[in-house]
């Protein structure tokens, strides 16, 4: 199925937000995620499922003002 | 005197941006030739493979200053309120910098949003520090919405320009005595920083007239300075200004003076 992942397209299999992660390099990365514009939690990644068209945020620290 | 953001207790009344430095090693060194005891910091979209983010976060977390993490970007109140609660996980902490950003040129804040974005952040636990205009009626509602900072702006981020509206923070600062009260953003010269804490301005949070500075590590230490010069003097009690000229030398006994 095809996803959005920081504005990029990804095709991926993934059932769950960790496991997209896992699939894109993030294991053991500092990051938070949103899912459609909603927070989505670290303790609830195992169990959020990716469908179709979703938008997913994966941000990071970043120097700011 | 020290002072107090929700129950936190800092004693530099300077805070300090961590973007746009010429290199991370002078903005570190910028940090601690400042005083700062809290930086800006923000989030961004990371690359599962560059990983920018993470080594960014170790440098802040070594240099011990407390963070604010920022909303910076943000144009409506859901994007703001994301990503507030994105940057509680990562940074673990309640603060946030709220800035939703109403126009494109001025960078100035959407006052409508930014009231609805407090209500929801206060009460969810956020300590929120809105970035805001020196509106008597916004700050009213800032506070009523659970807000016990307010940073209202100095001048457009990253112009330099000071305190545009001089009357407007006078007279905001006149009807909050005991809010603390941040000037945040447009400030360009320590003096103006001086000027803003001579109006009796609890502190001064700026990052552009820092990091772009020829020199960031002594323009740090000027805006230190110049923080602290106007503190003092603010606590010193300024003298009235007057129109006419008023002798400081005594005028009896002046020679030469015939009545």
């Amino acid at each position: 199925m095809r996803v959005t992942v920081n504005g990029q397209p990804h095709e991926t299999a993934a059932a769950t937000l960790a496991e997209l992660l896992s699939e894109l390099n993030y294991d053991g990365a500092v990051v938070a995620t949103a899912l459609n514009g909603e927070f989505a939690p670290k303790g609830q990644r195992l169990e959020l499922a990716v469908s179709e068209n979703d938008q997913i945020e994966v941000i990071a620290p970043m120097k700011g003002g | 005197m020290s002072l107090d953001f929700y129950g936190a207790t800092v004693r530099s009344r300077l805070l300090l941006g961590t973007s746009l430095y010429p290199s991370p090693a002078i903005m570190l060194d910028s940090l601690k030739a400042s005083g700062a005891e809290i930086a800006t910091v923000s989030l961004r979209r990371e690359s599962g493979t560059e990983r920018a983010g993470q080594a960014f976060w170790s440098l802040i977390k070594d240099s011990g200053v407390r963070v604010l993490p920022n909303t910076a970007g943000c144009k409506t109140v859901k994007e703001a309120v994301t990503t507030a609660q994105m940057a509680r996980e990562l940074f673990e902490t309640p603060w946030v910098k709220l800035e939703v950003i109403g126009e494109d040129d001025t960078l100035q804040p959407d006052v409508f949003g930014l009231v609805e974005a407090a209500r929801i952040l206060c009460s969810e636990g956020f300590e929120v520090f809105p970035y805001t205009t020196e509106d008597l009626v916004v700050a009213e509602k800032l506070l009523a919405a659970g807000c016990e900072v307010l940073m209202p702006w100095g001048a457009p981020i990253g112009s330099g320009r000071g305190l545009n509206n001089l009357y407007g923070l006078r007279s905001l600062r006149a009807h909050f005595p005991k809010v603390p009260l941040v000037v945040d953003a447009g400030i360009g010269l320590p003096s103006h920083a001086a000027q803003a804490m001579e109006l009796g301005y609890d502190a001064i949070l700026l990052n552009t007239a820092v990091a772009k500075a020829g020199d960031p590590v002594a323009m740090a230490r000027a805006f230190a300075a110049a923080t602290e010069a106007g503190r003092t003097a603010f606590e010193a009690e300024p003298i009235e200004t007057r129109d006419m000229a008023a002798p400081s030398t005594p005028v009896a006994g002046t020679p030469f003076w015939n009545n």
